[in-house]
């Protein structure tokens, strides 16, 4: 521990640092009244281009997509780099649907994509569905994130013997991030962001010019990996992909860029920009963070050029690869910088741990709280319960990491992405249409989800010696083609959800059975700043002189 | 600003249509064309066209979002 006592004196500093900021934040771009769900939950909805960039880039990027998509790369080579077309997909695919969302969010003072969904399809049941789902997905991202602090920590030694000892340190950055979320809302995530970002951002750029003049260049990099993939007997890694892995390439890729945007923390991010232009803007702007996450994906290479040996995981004969990247940075940047590279991806994982936690409490509140247990909620009670469950869902994160084996948390975020797509006919394509019928959505959930968790039933593991949920490549021979290709679960899912969909609507149209009423307008997907609102008591929070 | 429940002048039917949206698609489609950019060479500064390939679509998605931005944009 003591010979990395530099790095972590500066850890602690920048983490002290976003810790104080994170309290200060309720007091940045004060509101009149805090308490209320657009202020506490959405920060006003008041958010320019700039913040946005940051909060929004806080949000996707996260620290376990920091730490993960490397280790990815370090064990399979080419197949871990679909985070990059992933990342590129995404934003001219949700150009047009987010500034719809964005619009009929504005008008109605929709929060989450539930409430959005209630009011579309005239269904609180399908609503519930979306936000279980939507609350069922995020909880183990938020747990994820904690296995990115985790990942760090390790690297610096600060790990006990005992259960209590390894996971204090988690357990008190947690609590200090619950207070200050509690205070401060979705502020604080948007200010310490920017923080965050650019910490990342100088981190990376040294690294990438750095390493390769310290290992002989990019070239002698790839080469090293080349060499090890070689030398290896898994036939689907190296630094380009096979004749198998394409299909799952493409599709992992497209159906990850599908899912990302349908996660309720990233609506809560989107919905907290101020008008339309915003997002739009942001959308060829936020490449920038690809750009970023690129390079970083490639340090598994440079992990490798450099002969990084990944830490002992949490069971005897594993390793957990994650370290991957922290040990590069131990191993190659002077202990100081080493430092401020580890603080990156920490506080990187306060940033979406902060806004994932808001979203699922703002799930609960508006969806389940508001809906079933007190239809007459004030926005006052609402912010209350909001800010008590965010408590309650940072305990469930950490009381996952502390008491369960990591691996279910990894196995359930898998999980997680898979289901979360299966909200999309509902929210994605409900912005665009109500043709689907509601009842219709809900079949279309029900066999979507269970295909889903048959399908990753299926897939064992190799290298982790599992039987099940080992990953998210389905083997296409198990449909009966004969080929060993893979593809990604939650495409070939989302395609059956939707024709199952299709097909219930034309039965229960041809029954008659009742469609109920679209609390939406054709006008309200293109509603801009400045517009009336329709919720009467949404109406108080415009009335500020920001989003004049 | 105006109080929020007096109907202000909204204009008749708007709308997201636009022909430029249809450049949308060039980043969608491209780095799902995997024979496209499935090589080791040409490498660029030790790079293989896999990567560097696939970095330059991500320019290629700002480009084309830039565009599509800048030419719907109303006011």
């Amino acid at each position: 521990m003591s010979e990395h006592i530099t790095e972590i004196v500066v850890f602690t500093l920048l983490f002290l640092l976003v810790s104080g900021m994170g309290f200060v934040a309720a007091r940045w771009r004060a509101p009149k009244d805090m308490e209320h769900l657009d202020e506490w939950g959405l920060g006003g909805r008041s958010f320019g281009g700039w913040i946005t960039w940051f909060l929004v880039g806080g949000d996707l990027y996260t620290a376990y997509t920091f730490v993960a998509v490397p280790a990815l790369i370090f064990g399979a080579g080419a197949a871990g780099f679909f985070a990059v077309p992933y990342t590129i997909v995404i934003y001219p695919l949700f150009f047009l649907i987010l500034i719809r969302l964005w619009s009929v969010s504005h008008r109605h003072g929709f929060v989450t994509p539930a409430d959005f969904v209630r009011s579309r399809f005239d269904s609180p049941t399908l609503a519930l569905l979306i936000a279980i789902t939507g609350i069922v997905a995020t909880m183990p991202y938020i747990a994820l994130q904690l296995i990115g602090i985790e990942a760090v920590l390790k690297t610096m030694g600060v790990t006990g013997e005992s259960v209590l000892a390894r996971h204090a340190p988690i357990i008190i950055a947690f609590a200090i991030l619950a207070a200050y979320t509690y205070q401060s809302g979705l502020r604080a995530p948007a200010l310490i962001a920017f923080v965050k970002d650019t910490l990342i951002y100088i981190v990376i750029l040294v690294a990438v010019i750095y390493l390769p003049y310290k290992l002989g260049g990019w070239g002698s990099i790839f080469d090293a990996a080349e060499a090890k993939f070689n030398a290896s007997p898994n036939p689907n890694d190296g630094i380009t992909l096979n004749a198998n892995n394409q299909i799952q390439y493409i599709t992992l890729a497209l159906g990850s860029a599908l899912a990302l945007f349908l996660y309720p923390h990233s609506i809560t991010g989107v919905l907290a920009s101020k008008n339309r232009n915003v997002i739009k803007r942001n959308m060829s702007a936020l490449p920038a963070y690809s750009f970023l996450l690129g390079l970083l994906a490639l340090l598994g290479y440079a992990a490798i050029a450099s002969g990084v040996k990944p830490l002992p995981g949490a069971r005897e004969g594993t390793v957990d690869s994650n370290t991957v990247v922290p040990l590069l940075f131990d191993m190659q940047f002077p202990a100081w910088f080493a430092g401020v590279a580890f603080a990156a991806i920490g506080i990187g994982a306060l940033v979406p741990a902060a806004i994932m936690s808001i979203a699922a409490a703002n799930l609960f509140t508006r969806n389940i709280y508001k809906e079933y247990l007190r239809k007459d909620a004030s926005p006052a009670q609402e912010a209350k319960v909001s800010k008590v469950t965010s408590l309650v869902v940072k305990v469930g994160a950490v009381a996952c990491i502390v008491f369960l084996d990591p691996q279910f948390s990894i196995d359930l975020q898998l999980i997680g992405g898979i289901i979360i797509l299966q909200t999309a006919p509902a929210v994605a394509l409900g912005l665009f249409t109500r043709w689907l019928h509601r009842d219709g959505l809900i079949v279309g959930w029900v066999v979507g989800m269970s295909l889903s968790m048959w399908m990753l039933w299926q897939i064992p593991n190799a290298a982790t010696g599992k039987a099940h949920f080992g990953g998210s490549a389905f083997p296409l021979s198990e449909f009966g083609f004969d080929t060993s290709r893979t593809i990604y679960v939650g495409f070939i899912t989302v395609i059956v959800n939707l024709l199952v969909a299709a097909v219930v609507t034309l039965i229960l149209r041809a029954l008659k059975t009742p469609e109920g009423v679209d609390g939406t307008t054709q006008d309200d997907y293109f509603a801009d700043e400045g517009d009336p609102r329709i919720d009467k008591d949404v109406a108080v929070a415009t009335d500020r002189p920001s989003s004049t | 600003m105006a109080d929020p429940e007096s109907p202000k002048a909204v204009p008749v039917a708007r709308s997201d249509r636009s022909p430029w949206n249809w450049l949308l698609l060039i980043p969608i489609v491209l780095p799902v064309l995997t024979p496209l950019f499935n090589h080791d060479s040409p490498r660029l500064w030790g790079f293989p066209a896999f990567y560097w390939l696939q970095f330059l679509f991500i320019l290629v998605g700002v480009v084309t979002t830039t565009i599509v931005f800048r030419m719907t944009r109303k006011r």
